[in-house]
């Protein structure tokens, strides 16, 4: 049987908190994962790993969080994703959404935020 | 001085689980050093011998090709004090492996008694952290851990 959003969403929530030691209501749909939860890079992996475990589900490398892109010359110049670069992204990550992003798209200010994760994670289970 | 928190392993199934063991003694220079009139071991040397067998189990899942890092205690929750006389006895358990990395659930325990239960992920860090560069050799893994290493596989009976 497919999962709710909102049932995926409080499993997202519990993999949060348990990986980045944040209380539930840190984690709000908009919460960025680095600025506003404090995740670093291995946090990453880590939530991969607990989603993968939640959900009984594999995340193929790259599948969610794309970091091939970041460090491919041809789409990231002085640290700005070039159109091309914005064209993969979009392509890669149709759980992404890229409206802030595309008028500047410095790859810092790239944010991946709790609302991220649930897309990713319904368009997996429910296709 | 070794950084060896482990004396043996007791099972070894590859990829899967791994249990060791720690003879606790009085003659350790550090059980002196936290609570001279109360020796125990620090709750941070239990993690690190449940890092070692845990880390060997995933560095073995490699061939120890990659360089297994601990990136993470994700929980770490202690029940009792472990003293000079008792063996420590490490039980880690593999939940995922990936490309990338692993996670392990570990449980310590003294004389079948419950000691810490403890979570940790490691990194293979070539694989990770992208644009960083590393030594090319194995500094985890390395030849004198490797020698080390092959004395306990050919059973540890050694001629002299």
């Amino acid at each position: 049987m497919a999962m709710s959003r909102d049932e995926i969403y409080k499993k997202v929530q519990g993999v949060l908190v348990d990986a980045l030691g944040v209380d539930d209501e840190d984690v709000t749909p908009d919460a960025t994962l680095r600025g506003d939860l404090g995740a670093e890079s291995i946090d990453f992996l880590d939530i991969v790993f607990r989603l993968e475990k939640a959900f009984g589900i594999k995340i193929p490398r790259g599948e969610m969080f794309p970091e091939d892109i970041f460090s491919n010359a041809a789409y990231v110049q002085n640290g700005r994703v070039t159109p091309e670069g914005l064209v993969e992204l979009k392509k890669r990550m149709p759980h992404m959404d890229f409206t802030d992003f595309e008028k500047d798209p410095d790859i810092n200010k790239m944010q991946f935020t709790v609302n991220t994760i649930v897309n990713y994670i319904e368009g997996k289970l429910n296709g | 001085m070794r950084w060896i928190w482990i004396d043996k392993f007791t099972q070894f199934t590859p990829r899967q689980s791994a249990t060791a063991i720690k003879n606790v003694s009085l003659a350790e220079e550090h059980l002196h050093d936290l609570h001279p009139a109360y020796p125990i071991v620090p709750h941070s040397l239990i993690i690190e011998g449940m890092a070692q067998t845990a880390g060997i189990l995933v560095g073995e899942a490699r061939n120890f090709e990659e360089k297994v890092i601990l990136a993470k205690v994700g929980r770490a929750t202690f029940h009792r004090l472990v003293r000079p006389g008792q063996t420590l006895t490490y039980h880690a358990k593999i939940d995922q492996l990936s490309e990338q990395g692993a996670s392990i659930t570990g449980t310590v325990t003294v004389d079948s008694q419950a000691v810490a239960e403890i979570e940790l992920m490691f990194s293979h860090i070539d694989q990770n952290l992208a644009g960083l560069k590393f030594p090319e050799h194995n500094f985890v893994f390395t030849d004198q851990f490797m020698n080390l290493l092959n004395t306990y596989r050919t059973g540890g009976d050694v001629a002299i």
